[in-house]
């Protein structure tokens, strides 16, 4: 019963940021192992989607609720941080406009080269 | 109670980065992000961020899926 | 050779990562700012959605910088995939089934409704510019699905989409004229909870929710132009 309490505990405390580090890791392994260009933008979502999971979840307040008056007359002493919340709001849509544009060069890549393995690539170099 | 489901969510999202990782089949690789973008989503209802919450299932798992998806049309299917 | 060492250099990176933020503490209330925002919000905006009055009020600048950002990746795309030679493309387009042909007209003006809904509704409930934006593009994604063959009228919305940028800086110019700073809240405050209130957080709102709708449609309709 200790084990259990102490497993508890410790998943209370760490576990949002053991989902945002393993994104960020696996997205990393992901753009520097993987040869294939789609691949690689794929990992690029996957860390973005990690960054944000670890800026949401910095701000966060136990027992907290959001932060948005509903009812005229609510407490506003266990609302969770706001910022956060807007600058991931941003973030989002950054990431997005720079995924579009990165798939719009593959694209363009794979019309000239006639591949999209980046050792050949490489090595054709016109 | 409620702690043992998060884990559970964290879990399957760290499953489905590393399948979008091993897939060889481009199209399997771009639903496996789909799944991590809309668990993410949930998680972030769950830490009391509704405007957050839904940008990321509008966005992230909807249109950049749609996105993927056409730019592998015009380009392979398979990763050699 | 070169996976192993990209591996364990990942693995150096992730300690150290883990072991620099792995002291900050989970759940305990921090910042001064936030307390202050919360505390303050409806009596300098008006508008109940406090993150909603972060974005649009007390940092509209940045809302500034990312409509730009998004504005720049659109025309970049629209630049990078225009193609030389104009092949009138007459193939053979296979129609869609009965089922998806009608369900997705039938779905497409309720989804736009409730698109606008989220976005005019921004200062009161969850919601805003950029999420109802998304919901309008993928409205046009289910028709792009469906009516095969068929496309946007480019003329009009871009013309929409501009005119939604202009409105945005010129609400700010007016801001800058009365006296003050850039994006100043000049419009009267309003009953909190109501629909017309919140100064000119709305008239922001609606502007940015049909720019970046119009936007991300314009994004989906290069990349289809002329696929196989």
């Amino acid at each position: 019963m200790n084990l259990l309490s102490n497993v508890v505990n410790f998943l209370n405390n760490y576990l949002y940021y053991i989902g945002a580090f393993g994104l960020v890791f696996i997205g990393l392994c992901i753009i520097l192992i993987k040869r294939n260009l789609i691949k690689v933008i794929i990992g690029l979502s996957i860390l973005d989607t990690g960054v944000n999971l670890f800026l949401i979840s910095v701000g966060y307040i136990s027992k907290g609720t959001a932060p948005i008056f509903s009812k005229p007359g609510l407490d506003s002493a266990l609302m969770v941080d706001p910022v956060p919340q807007a600058l991931v709001l941003t973030a989002i849509v950054i990431g997005v406009a720079v995924l579009a544009l990165a798939l719009s060069l593959a694209i363009r890549l794979y019309h000239h080269y006639g591949t999209l393995n980046l050792r050949k690539i490489k090595e054709q170099r016109w | 109670m409620m702690i043992f489901i998060v884990t559970i969510l964290v879990i399957l999202m760290l499953i489905a980065a590393i399948s979008a990782c091993i897939f060889r089949d481009l199209l399997s690789a771009v639903i496996a992000a789909c799944v991590v973008s809309l668990i993410a989503a949930v998680l972030f209802y769950l830490l009391q961020a509704p405007d957050v919450a839904m940008a990321e299932a509008a966005i992230g798992a909807a249109l950049v899926t749609a996105v993927f998806v056409i730019a592998i049309i015009r380009t392979k299917r398979h990763e050699e | 050779m070169r996976s192993i060492v990209s591996i364990i250099l990942i693995g150096i990176i992730a300690l150290g990562i883990t072991l620099a933020l792995i002291v900050i503490p989970f759940g305990e209330p921090r910042t001064e700012v936030g307390k202050y925002y919360i505390d303050k919000g409806i009596e300098d905006t008006g508008a109940t959605n406090i993150v909603t009055s972060v974005v649009v009020n007390y940092r509209g600048f940045d809302t500034l910088g990312e409509v730009t950002i998004l504005f720049i990746a659109a025309i970049g795309l629209g630049a990078v995939l225009a193609t030389q030679k104009k092949r009138k493309l007459e193939k053979k387009v296979t129609p869609a089934s009965l089922i998806l042909y009608t369900g997705c007209r039938f779905l497409f003006p309720l989804i736009l409704l409730f698109g606008a809904y989220i976005f005019i509704h921004g200062h009161l409930s969850p919601g805003g510019g950029f999420q109802g934006g998304a919901i309008i593009a993928s409205a046009f994604v289910l028709i792009y699905l469906s009516c095969r063959g068929r496309r946007l009228p480019v003329a009009l919305t871009k013309a929409i989409e501009s005119l939604g940028g202009l409105v945005f800086i010129i609400v700010g110019l007016v801001g800058l004229s009365l006296g003050g700073y850039f994006l100043l809240n000049f419009l009267p405050k309003g009953v909190p909870n109501t629909l017309f209130s919140a100064g000119i957080i709305p008239i922001i709102y609606i502007a940015i929710g049909l720019k970046v709708g119009l936007e991300l449609t314009g994004i989906i309709d290069n990349l289809v132009e002329e696929s196989k």
